[in-house]
């Protein structure tokens, strides 16, 4: 089985506790979903500032796992160059459309930014082909198409097969990503792309006028109980959650309990 | 006056009448009818011998016959509480549609909260009203009246179920063009909840580009007049910005509407939206192993505490209900089930549609971690216990017994269901 030619859109993150540069943690894992996939057919790409360390770590991962594809000999990562507060859909969107890679894959939301996960939709809108969010785990892969398990609430799984090309956002229910090594790392070829000038780096207009600021705590909802006596409401108020109006069968044999608790999970539809 | 009267007090009594939070405070606040006073003179109390007339006014009886019947004075409050005030709106100056995600098909709290927050964009200003549409891939939600909804657009085909991101988009944009909503919000929940609206938003802004208007909101947890709150990425900013057409919206967006009730009128579209071709075709849910699914992700929790003798039934039983199993703090102390099984504030707080404890009486931090599931079923062998008090439906016996009957049960139908295979 030749393997399929696989770009992986990667970005700089940020620790949730440390707020350290680093890798984000959905990309990490889309580029662990890849080199599962494809070993040696996984090229990187980034648009941003070339200077940024931390797109080091996703080359660090470009190590042999026992029992997993080859992944050749050094990472290859693709870097367009380009300010931070630029547009990067129209330069991605051309580089896929001349590299010729069949399969992208990307995690959810960037981590640092804006972070509306916008950017694979606005992607596959402009080059015309599919796009799957969610993705859990990559069953097959062939030229054509791909089979693919797609993460639901609640730990649940749906299978979905895909014709490529194909943009695929990568869940956090995926594989976690394989440890990044100092030695890959350093080896790692990045190639930094000047933009033509045909492509036109477009300065994001509007979000120049938006405000950023840190991080609000966001309110806690309260419990408003209306109407009622003061008695009620103080007790709605004091109460800890639940409680009260439960259902108590007692003095059952335990033939008549275990009969009890299946027809009560049949009603709530937990057991067919 | 007679003064061989004693008047007695009575201490408890008054104590628990003066404590409000008393279990029984209710019983002995309860006015009395009559009662001899302090100088030996029979008191009345009138608010308890009036009832509420057909008239719905309060009436006094001097009869001495008790009145009943009529509804008391504090449930005809109750049920006025209760009232909402109908709200119908024949021609609206414009359109707020609202596309809820209705997981197992019925509302979510968070589509909910984004009516809530349809209704506050609809109704900001006074002079032009708008009218809240949702739009919905499902036949039957009937509490659209109450979440909100002036208008109810229902498309039901057979080509919107399942994953059919494709028509559903082609759908949208047939509402887009036909009736040009000023906003559209659609739930930004976790995993695949925000996939629809983020096509949306994609597709309405390459029909009017370059438009700052077009350009999505995403994450937005706030809006307050003509700007909106998003969170960014990494969940460490806040961007304050002009609210868009198209808004994804977090959950606790906005406060659920509870004071209306509104039509839900159900309107059709003129034009049928032009059938897609499918390019992504789903195959239907996976059976997914309930081991394997993280603790705090599972649906279905069977969990065991010290009351459990027979942990190998306990594992065959949960095995045969398709539970993840889950343990209480002394279980996993004594060493019969791993750490990572911990349900509780110091284990996983976990977040299951349906919990059976099975011998846990239900510490303070284990009720903690069952906070937030929907069903909880307890069997215990203690009916005092908190755990009981907590549950939806209580079984009062010995644990192992019980596991091992429905056990039994699930095996003699698996059976059954294996032996009709064949035949």
């Amino acid at each position: 089985m030749t393997s399929p030619e696989v770009r992986v859109l990667v970005s700089s993150g940020r620790h949730p506790v440390s707020g350290r540069s680093g890798a984000a943690r959905e990309d990490a894992r889309a580029v662990e979903m890849a080199l599962a996939l494809a070993g040696e057919g996984v090229t990187l790409l980034h648009a941003g500032d070339p200077a940024d360390a931390s797109l080091r770590y996703y080359l660090g991962m470009f190590h042999e796992v026992p029992g997993l594809p080859s992944v050749g000999r050094v990472g290859r990562l693709d870097l367009l160059s380009m300010p931070a507060e630029s547009d990067a859909t129209s330069l991605l969107a051309e580089q896929l459309r001349h590299a010729g890679a069949s399969l992208v894959l990307t995690g959810m939301r960037s981590e640092i930014g804006e972070g509306s996960g916008l950017l694979p939709y606005l992607l596959a809108e402009r080059l015309g082909w599919n796009l799957v969010a969610g993705v859990a785990a990559i069953e097959h892969c062939d030229s054509e198409s791909a089979t693919i398990l797609q993460a639901l609430p609640q730990g649940q799984r749906r299978r979905l097969s895909v014709r490529l090309p194909c943009i695929a956002t990568v869940d956090r229910a995926a594989p976690a990503p394989r440890q990044s090594a100092h030695g890959p790392a350093r080896r790692g070829q990045i190639r930094v792309i000047e933009p033509q000038e045909s492509a036109g780096v477009a300065l994001d207009e509007p979000r120049g006028q938006w405000r950023f600021e840190p991080a609000r705590v966001r309110p806690k909802r309260l419990k408003v109980v209306k109407g009622g006596s003061a008695r009620e409401r103080m007790r709605a108020a004091a109460s800890t959650g639940g409680g009260g109006g439960g259902r108590v069968l007692s003095d059952l044999d335990p033939e008549a309990a275990a009969d009890e608790l299946i027809r009560y999970l049949e009603s709530e539809r937990v057991l067919q | 006056m007679s003064s061989g009267i004693i008047v007695r007090r009575d201490p408890r009594a008054e104590r628990i009448r003066r404590n409000r939070l008393h279990p029984r405070h209710h019983e002995f606040c309860q006015p009395a009818a009559r009662w001899m006073g302090p100088n030996g003179v029979m008191r009345r109390n009138p608010h308890t011998v009036a009832a509420i007339g057909p008239n719905g006014l309060r009436r006094l009886d001097r009869s001495g016959a008790t009145v009943t019947g009529g509804p008391s004075l504090r449930s005809v409050n109750d049920e006025s509480h209760e009232q909402r005030r109908q709200v119908t709106l024949e021609s609206p100056d414009f359109l707020v549609a609202v596309v809820p995600e209705c997981p197992e098909g019925r509302l979510s709290s968070h589509d909910r909260d984004l009516f809530g927050l349809a209704r506050q964009l609809a109704d900001r200003d006074p002079a032009s009203s708008g009218a809240v549409v949702a739009i919905t891939f499902d036949h039957n939600a009937p509490e659209l009246a109450d979440a909100g909804a002036d208008r109810w657009l229902a498309l039901d085909d057979d080509s919107y179920a399942g994953y059919s991101p494709e028509t559903r988009l082609t759908a949208l944009e047939t509402v887009a063009r036909s009736w040009s909503p000023r906003h559209w919000l659609l739930p930004d929940g976790p995993a695949v909840g925000s996939d629809l609206g983020r096509r949306l938003a994609v597709r309405l802004a390459g029909l009017q580009p370059g438009s700052e208007e077009a350009r999505a909101a995403a994450r937005v947890w706030q809006v307050d007049g003509d700007h909106c709150i998003c969170r960014g990425g990494g969940e460490h900013r806040d961007i304050h910005r002009p609210l868009p057409q198209v808004v994804l919206a977090l959950a606790e967006c906005a406060e659920p509407v509870s004071e209306t009730r509104h039509e839900a009128r159900p309107i059709t579209l003129d034009t049928a939206p032009v059938p897609s071709i499918r390019r992504v075709t789903d195959h239907g849910r996976v059976a997914v192993d309930p081991s394997c699914i993280a603790l705090d992700q599972a649906p279905f929790i069977l969990a065991g505490g010290r009351g459990i003798g027979d942990w190998p039934g306990f594992h065959e039983t949960a095995r045969l209900l398709g539970a993840a199993e889950g343990a209480s703090r002394v279980a996993v102390d004594d060493g019969y089930m791993p750490r990572a099984r911990q349900v509780g504030a110091t284990g996983t707080f976990v977040t299951a549609g349906c919990y059976i404890a099975v011998g846990i009486s239900g510490a303070v931090q284990h009720l903690q971690g069952i906070e937030h599931c929907q069903r909880v079923v307890a069997i215990n062998s203690d009916p005092g216990c908190d755990m009981v008090r907590r549950a939806d439906l209580a079984l009062i016996g010995n644990g192992d017994a019980i596991l091992a009957a429905v056990a039994a049960r699930l095996e003699a139908r698996q059976h059954e269901e294996y032996r009709h295979d064949v035949a």
